[in-house]
């Protein structure tokens, strides 16, 4: 029944989808931090600019970012990553740069309401024995902060492994791109879609049901 | 502006943080310095490129009838998706398990997988299965994968804005005898909906970005996919991607504002039991999968908002 798939390489483009979402996922989350860090900064200019880049990103289809990153920043400002010549690369530098600028302002902005959530003593109590802003930040909001937003942090990484599908824009091979492949050339519509699906399905399910479990578990009990 | 996170900045202090803004405003003049250099380099700068948009013809005869075709699809996603939602949102907390099950499948199946796929499979099934000519597949394609993952999407903001309302709703509508459909119809669902005002104007703009995704994709004529059309027309490229990019962030920072300020509007009314699904509820949601699954959305945001740490 899924002869058909022969000649199509299903593993290896699940593989980019998975790599495209790890390396976007690791840069989002250390730019989303210093985001988020700059968002509730003593220095206005820091804040400022914080708040400018999430709505900004937030609020330009993802699409126009990766599509900007190809035509506009490669092939006219000549910015290719480390890759001129090769093209597969370059595609997939360019989806990981535009699939991380987007995310970071998400990742930023779950981080802002996890600080929401520690209580205000916590921050009066660190100032009144004298730690500094970094030190209040970095010793005492920014580590309950982060177990209280697993579950939105997870919530953004299952949105971010959705969102790799983008890269088909560009002509990234992952999985988006190999299912027009398949449904442009073969019959089998509907056992593609069902495959392609379930690759989707095994990839989010898990994480969501795993980070789910984690955030529970690591969640500040108040 | 005060924060509990720093002590109201002393003499010292406000010199540091004077440093701080010195050194940083360089960072930032040093990065559009450089950015600006290049564009130069490139002759980006040019006049002769930024010129057509402030001349009628770019708007009238592309980015006006793009922007349409964004808006209509956009719209009628939403439109469509809406009540299927509300329907799926309550079938999901019914009573019977054959119902409950089914549709809770359903909502997180979509909510696994990317719009994008859902687009191409609908545009493929149009070829295969029926003769909506070539010329309006796009769109159809479009609105179909929007409204089978906005549809998703919103079941769970509706169950979330019903299961937000206190118990005593649903409590004092049985005392009085109510049967479940009354309950449901004249109690929890007017005041789920206003609840849930703000979510849904979100969810607007998570549709409004989607559908770029067509344009890229499927040859669909919007915003997006009418910037090759006039950057090959008028050889600008750049130009057009910050115009459109312009469009986009308007378009979609008035309705986020809107969406907040009747959030705020909402929490401060005596009217309503105090229950708001908020902005950020649509992603706490959006993100699909099992993460939250189990644990309503409105109460992931519930511990965001009223928790304690308000002033950060």
């Amino acid at each position: 029944m899924f002869d058909f798939l022969e000649g199509y390489d299903l593993l290896g483009a699940f593989w980019t989808t998975v790599q495209l979402t790890v390396f976007s996922g690791i840069i989002a989350l250390v730019w989303g931090t210093i985001l988020a860090g700059m968002r509730v900064s003593p220095v206005p200019l820091m804040r400022g600019f914080g708040t400018a880049y999430v709505n900004v990103v937030r609020n330009i289809p993802l699409t126009v970012i990766i599509v900007f990153c190809s035509l506009g920043l490669a092939e006219i400002f000549g910015i290719t990553l480390g890759a001129p010549n090769d093209f597969k690369l370059q595609g997939f530098r360019l989806a990981v740069l535009g699939l991380s600028a987007y995310t970071a302002a998400f990742v930023c902005e779950a981080l802002r309401s996890g600080i929401n959530t520690v209580p205000i003593g916590q921050a009066e109590a660190a100032r009144a024995i004298g730690l500094n802003f970094r030190q209040v930040l970095t010793l005492v909001v920014l580590p309950q902060a982060f177990r209280s937003v697993v579950g939105p942090l997870a919530n953004v990484l299952i949105a971010l492994t959705k969102n790799t599908t983008v890269a088909a824009a560009i002509g990234v091979a992952e999985a988006g791109l190999l299912m027009k492949e398949i449904v442009e050339t073969e019959a089998q519509l509907y056992a593609t879609a069902a495959i392609i699906a379930l690759g989707f399905v095994i990839l989010t399910l898990p994480t969501g049901l795993f980070l789910g479990w984690i955030g529970k578990r690591v969640a500040v009990k108040r | 502006m005060s924060s509990v996170l720093y002590d109201i900045p002393g003499p010292k202090a406000k010199r540091r943080n004077l440093l701080f803004s010195v050194v940083f405003l360089v960072l930032l003049g040093l990065l559009a310095w450089w950015a600006i250099d290049l564009m130069g380099d490139k002759d980006q700068w040019v006049w002769a490129k930024w010129k057509p948009f402030i001349t009628a013809e770019p708007w009238t005869t592309y980015l006006l009838p793009a922007l349409a075709n964004t808006l209509k699809a956009a719209g009628l996603s939403m439109v469509i998706a809406l009540p299927l939602g509300a329907l799926l949102g309550i079938a999901r907390l019914s009573d019977h398990r054959w119902v409950r099950i089914p549709v809770g499948a359903v909502v997180e199946f979509f909510r696994a997988i990317p719009v994008l796929i859902m687009m191409v499979f609908a545009s493929a099934f149009y070829v295969q299965s029926t003769d909506i000519s070539s010329d309006d597949r796009p769109m159809y394609a479009v609105i179909t994968g929007l409204v089978l993952y906005n549809a998703s999407v919103l079941a769970e903001i509706v169950r979330a804005g019903i299961l937000s309302l206190p118990k005593g709703q649903t409590e004092a509508a049985k005392a009085i005898g109510l049967r479940k459909g009354q309950t449901m119809r004249t109690i929890l669902l007017p005041q789920a909906v206003t609840a849930m005002l703000p979510a849904i104007v979100s969810q607007l703009v998570v549709i409004l970005k989607d559908t770029a995704l067509g344009g890229a994709v499927l040859n669909f004529t919007e915003l997006l996919n009418s910037r090759g059309t006039i950057a090959g027309y008028y050889g600008n490229p750049i130009q057009t991607f910050a115009v459109i990019a312009v469009i986009y962030v308007l378009l979609n920072f008035t309705l986020t504002t809107f969406a907040s300020w009747l959030e705020k509007r909402l929490r401060r009314g005596k009217r309503s039991t105090g229950a708001v699904l908020g902005a950020g509820a649509v992603e706490d949601v959006a993100g699909a999968g099992a993460g939250t699954a189990g644990i309503p959305a409105a109460k992931v945001r519930g511990s965001f908002s009223d928790g304690s740490g308000g002033t950060v």
